[in-house]
């Protein structure tokens, strides 16, 4: 990315994409609208101007920088970000979570879905299929990285810490994990489910090069990206610890684990919808 | 047809390891990952040979078969080794959704399955996995009986594209098939023709249906042997034209009787050719530790029950 970023595009593509996630998640009255609307600047950033990424979708991915989502279920901003970069027809998004859609609850390679490239939503496992794929990066000399995004909740999973320890072990400094650190789960907050006690001393202890980023301010979090793409390549796996709000752009739903995976009424939707501009066009 | 007769026993695990070993030199896309078990799975030729192809995991399945899900993105073949208990029941959902759900290229090689691990003892002695295996969409189930017919396997799998589940063990058995043999992938193996009963045999209880076969021979029963290396896709036509010729059917596993291969057969049967079929396997119990060969007899898998079911099935004709 040679360019600059113009934050004030990417705040409206963000809208945009808000606004794609809460009609998607009414459309069918199901799905997990508040982990969506809170990683929603991350992934524009990623998308929009970070990932050196081909829109055509060759699922092998050479010589282009990777994107897993392990958190699965916030599958609305990732569609939404995928449709709105050029994978498919963002038409399609009308067709999320309901009989015979290529857009599953969780994202799927069954139906061929450009963008992605392995299920998740059973949590814990993407940080393990963005190492195997880091690996094989660095088989083929290929120079481009592979991030995965993970929730905090979901780092409650030991599958997580296996992979975490093989990470750093083995010098897999081409991975930037990032961590949705809203603080919430199904049943409440985490530090009361289960609490991840001081996170960034842990990920150091097990011996990755940790940052930490406020991810729902755009011009900091695409700062933040580049610096955690200029720390790769130095012996360390690189991992972003990102706060996020859950639910941030619509203020009834900000900050609850209420909304992780409820859908808004027509009346909530008609609320929420007030509170963002339409500025890309809505599907 | 041939008599079957052996020279040298040696273990199905080494097999396995001589297959790796060769698309290592033959397929530069192969790769091999082991969650410290190198030494038992019989890997450490192929980790001396291509170090740079082998992935060390330590004790962590979990992230193993995951890591091996993500490396199929860029194009290898990663074969991952651990004990046929880690290989499956401890990684059900990884297995489920980053390899199966995701049709990924992934060939899981598990050894030491089932009682014939032995001293162990029932923590390690899975006999469930086919079962949770073959449930699976996308799934290829392999099971072989020697050691020449598990490096055949081995190297036919790396020429499948999808997921593969390839079973073998840890006990020497009689090597009887030959060296050179084409291992095809669904094909089920006649090794001995007969009209009073068909045995359908798989692993290990492939050698005791053979040595079944030559005793119910001295009681003038002749029983036909087919050798089921591929529990799915099943062989559908070769087992149920063996069932129509002779009329009754048993299997032969070392494998719970709920989920194995007799289950496949008995659904083929009561779909198109409803006929007597007695089942050769583990019923409804954990192992324990013991000799190999006595917890086959223990537990009912020995040929002396293969005669007593093809027996037994022959006497429910009408």
């Amino acid at each position: 990315m040679t360019e600059l970023p113009n934050i004030q595009e990417l705040q409206k593509t963000a809208t945009q994409v808000r606004r794609d996630i809460l009609r998607m998640v009414h459309g069918c009255q199901s799905g997990h609208p508040g982990g969506s609307l809170g990683c929603t600047d991350f992934l524009v950033a990623l998308y929009f101007y970070h990932l050196n990424h081909d829109r055509s979708f060759n699922i092998n991915g050479v010589g282009e920088d990777l994107f897993f989502l392990s958190n699965g279920h916030i599958s609305p901003v990732w569609y939404s970000v995928l449709a709105r970069s050029g994978y498919f027809d963002v038409k399609e998004l009308a067709t999320f979570r309901k009989i015979n859609s290529r857009l599953q609850g969780h994202p799927a390679t069954e139906e061929n879905l450009p963008g992605i490239r392995i299920a998740s939503g059973s949590l814990g496992q993407g940080l393990s299929v963005a190492l195997g794929a880091a690996q094989v990066k660095k088989m083929n000399d290929d120079k481009s990285l592979v991030f995965v995004l993970m929730g905090d909740g979901e780092l409650q999973e030991g599958q997580v810490w296996e992979a975490a320890m093989y990470a750093a072990h083995n010098k897999v400094d081409n991975v930037i994990a990032t961590i949705d650190y809203n603080g919430q789960q199904i049943d409440g907050q985490v530090n009361e489910i289960l609490s991840l006690k001081d996170l960034g001393a842990k990920w150091s202890a097990f011996g990755w090069h940790v940052i930490e980023s406020h991810g729902n301010d755009m011009d900091e979090i695409v700062k933040k990206i580049a610096h955690a793409k200029s720390l790769t390549g130095k012996g360390k796996p690189v991992l972003n610890i990102m706060t996020t709000d859950m639910g941030y752009g619509v203020d009834f739903m900000t900050g609850s684990h209420k909304w992780h995976g409820v859908a808004p009424d027509d009346k909530q939707l008609e609320n929420a919808l007030s509170q963002l501009d339409e500025t890309l066009g809505d599907y | 047809m041939t008599k079957y007769t052996y020279t040298e026993k040696k273990d199905t695990r080494s097999g396995f390891g001589a297959g790796l070993l060769e698309l290592g030199r033959t397929n530069e896309n192969v790769v091999a990952l082991c969650a410290d078990l190198t030494g038992s799975l019989k890997m450490t030729d192929f980790q001396k040979a291509y170090p740079e192809r082998f992935f060390q995991v330590g004790i962590a399945e979990a992230n193993m078969m995951g890591m091996a899900a993500g490396m199929t993105i860029g194009g290898k073949i990663p074969f991952t080794g651990t004990f046929a208990n880690f290989s499956t029941g401890r990684v059900y959902d990884q297995i489920r959704q980053s390899i199966a759900y995701s049709g990924k290229n992934v060939k899981i090689c598990a050894s030491h399955a089932g009682l014939t691990l032995g001293e162990d003892g029932a923590t390690h002695q899975i006999l469930e996995d086919l079962g949770m295996m073959k449930m699976l969409p996308h799934m290829t189930v392999i099971n072989p009986c020697d050691y020449n017919q598990t490096k055949a396997a081995t190297i036919a799998i790396a020429a499948h594209i999808g997921p593969v589940y390839l079973r073998f063990g840890r006990p020497s058995m009689p090597i009887f098939t030959p060296a050179d043999q084409k291992f095809e992938i669904g094909k089920a193996l006649k090794l001995i023709d007969g009209h009073d009963v068909s045995i359908f045999a798989t692993g290990h209880l492939v050698w005791e249906a053979i040595l079944a076969e030559a005793m119910l021979a001295d009681k003038g029963i002749k029983a036909e042997v087919i050798n089921i290396h591929t529990i799915k896709p099943l062989d559908a036509k070769a087992i149920l034209d063996s069932a129509q010729k002779t009329g009754c059917v048993v299997s032969a596993e070392e494998h719970q009787m709920n989920g194995g291969l007799g289950d496949n057969i008995a659904q083929l049967l009561a779909r198109f050719n409803p006929m007597p079929m007695e089942m050769v396997a583990v019923n409804d119990s954990f192992g324990e530790s013991g000799i190999p060969h006595e917890l086959m007899e223990k537990y009912g898998l020995s040929a002396k029950n293969i005669v007593e079911a093809a027996e037994k099935a022959i006497g429910r004709k009408k």
